[in-house]
């Protein structure tokens, strides 16, 4: 554990970038490399390995910075396109959480509820340069004497946007089914009953925290793919949990860590950030992350060259068991299993359906690899890794 | 977005049993008859409602997926007539707008005749139109709406559909 940078430094990987000798592989390429070469050729051979994930993720918003006008205002309360957003923060900041839905959103008094528009579609709104409604309102003060507002802006027009997501990047999440009589939708998506198809939300092998189960090169100031543009880890996500069960290889068997990430939106692509509707449930917003892993050990090279078919995890009943805080897994599953389209439980072949983009995934390992190969991308020593597993 | 697409009839015949999609139009006084109900028990038919905008006492309009033997759905669509209600056949048609799509596979969790499906090799999310029933199932499950829908001439995604 203590011999963590026992190959190669984070100097010596930007030296190697900056001279364009580098070798950079994507998660999937690793995997292969490892399984033909070994694991201490390809710690040799390679340093950085490139991770991505394209899902939607609850935990995401953006604290915009609006501007002042005159008479000058203390916004209370904020909406962009009808969309409230928390205006208890400063003047005229709020915060625009991704999965809050329009005001005059139905909801699930028609259900299930559509959700057409929520906070992530006006991310992604700005993000595509259209007009938003920005009404906003205020109870005076001598210092702010407006008390209402209401313009059309831009992203172009707004003085600071920053993409905060407190919790992003799930490491291994549940694939969820339905053992109950009456169809449910959920943020699993859609679950017939009576165990007729099952729902997950992981790219697997390319996933970034599965690359790194123990956190050794994550942490805070970690420089990564975010929504188009370069970001940072600034934080551990909330929900983190590393002391969960792990297999023999050391990854998590159920969701365990998370990362908190931002970024400036100004910078960002709406290729990359898409606002969703999940029937039923509500308004999120997908995001693209991408993460450089530096093999800076053998144990790290280890762990990147882990394959779906040792990633694993539970079966959850999203009927009754989630929703009730039953914590009693139907099955463990791998991967490779829920890739391949079924899974067998209590002897039935149940259809699978991923939530999370493989193909976008293995795209953003792709582009992480051609910037740090071109030198537009360097990897950045964090200064505190997020927290591991006790031990 | 409002793009002109052909006019298409292909029927949907899969084990002698007919999936199509009706418009109703119901006038006033059928809103309190339970015609669902009737179509269910009566004439041994599934249906599936796509959408629905009846209130008492008011025109209604459904969009009705009605699935059963050609000639239980005759019966069921002369009782309809019978009572009143306007039935147009929508020859429903599905595409993908692949702008939108960003591979996820939600979608492939509930087409029923993998019309959408993963190919495995790179889990690339494809759609195959010819195997499309255009029963629209699709439509609403897909997070970012890629899946639009024609009935008749116009294309359109199933939030702008029901917005109209
Ligand atoms: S409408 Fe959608 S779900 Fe239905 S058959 Fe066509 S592609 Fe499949
Ligand atoms: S659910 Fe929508 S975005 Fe996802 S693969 Fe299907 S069509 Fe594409």
């Amino acid at each position: 554990m203590d011999q963590i940078n026992n190959i190669r430094t984070y100097d010596e990987i930007n030296q190697k970038i900056k001279a364009g000798n580098a070798v950079i592989v994507t998660a999937e390429e690793m995997v292969s490399i490892v399984r033909d070469k070994g694991v201490e050729k390809a710690a040799k051979h390679v340093d950085v390995v490139t991770t991505g994930t394209f899902a939607p993720m609850c935990s995401s918003g953006a604290f915009l910075n609006i501007g002042q006008m005159i008479p000058t205002i203390k916004t209370s309360k904020v909406w962009f396109n009808k969309v409230p957003a928390y205006g208890g923060l400063a003047a005229v900041d709020a915060y625009l959480g991704a999965t809050e839905p329009s005001e005059d959103d139905p909801l699930n008094k028609v259900y299930p509820g559509e959700f057409k528009y929520g906070g992530g579609h006006v991310i992604e709104d700005l993000l595509r340069g259209k007009p938003i409604l920005l009404e906003a309102k205020a109870y005076g003060t001598d210092c702010y004497a407006a008390r209402k507002l209401k313009k059309e802006i831009t992203l172009e027009d707004l003085p600071y946007a920053l993409l905060c997501n407190p919790r992003n990047g799930y490491q291994n999440y549940n694939c969820a089914v339905n053992r109950t009589e009456r169809t449910v939708y959920t943020y699993m998506g859609m679950l017939k009953a009576g165990l007729r198809n099952a729902t997950y939300c992981s790219a697997g092998e390319l996933s970034p925290l599965f690359n790194d189960p123990f956190y050794k090169t994550i942490g805070i100031g970690t420089r990564i793919f975010l929504g188009g543009a370069q970001g940072y880890v600034t934080w551990h996500g909330t929900q983190h949990r590393p002391n969960v069960q792990r297999s023999d290889r050391g990854v998590p068997l159920t969701p365990s860590g998370t990362l908190m990430v931002q970024g400036d939106l100004k910078e960002m692509s709406h290729d990359w950030v898409k606002g969703v509707s999940i029937l039923g449930y509500g308004n999120s917003l997908a995001v693209g992350l991408g993460i450089p892993i530096p093999i800076l050990s053998l144990e790290i090279a280890e762990s990147t060259g882990i394959g779906d078919e040792e990633l694993f995890t539970q079966v959850v009943d999203y009927g009754h068991d989630y929703t009730n805080g039953v914590s009693d897994p139907l099955a463990q599953v791998s991967y490779a299993e829920l890739k391949s389209g079924s899974i067998e439980i209590e002897g039935k072949q149940i259809k699978t359906a991923p939530l999370s983009s493989v193909v976008k995934a293995r795209q953003i390992a792709e582009i992480l690899k051609k910037d740090i190969e071109n030198g537009t991308f360097q990897l950045s020593e964090p200064v505190k890794l997020i927290p591991g597993p006790n031990q | 977005m409002v793009i002109i697409a052909k006019t298409n009839n292909r029927k949907s015949v899969r084990d002698n049993v007919y999936t199509r999609i009706y418009f109703l139009k119901f006038p006033k006084d059928t809103s309190d008859k339970p015609v669902i109900f009737s179509l269910i028990k009566e004439h041994d038919i599934e249906v599936n409602i796509l959408r629905a905008d009846i209130l008492p006492q008011r025109e209604g309009i459904m969009i009705l997926e009605i699935k059963g033997s050609k000639s239980n759905v005759k019966k069921g669509l002369a009782y309809l007539e019978e009572i009143g209600v306007n039935i147009e056949r929508l020859a429903a048609r599905v595409r993908r707008d692949d702008d939108k799509c960003f591979q996820c596979g939600a979608c492939t969790g509930v087409c029923p005749v993998d019309a959408l499906y993963i190919r495995r090799e790179d889990m690339a999310v494809l759609f195959d139109p010819d195997k499309c029933t255009g029963c629209s199932q699709c439509l609403l499950i897909c997070p970012v709406r890629a899946m639009e829908m024609s009935l008749g001439k116009e294309w359109m995604s199933i939030d702008a559909a029901s917005s109209k």
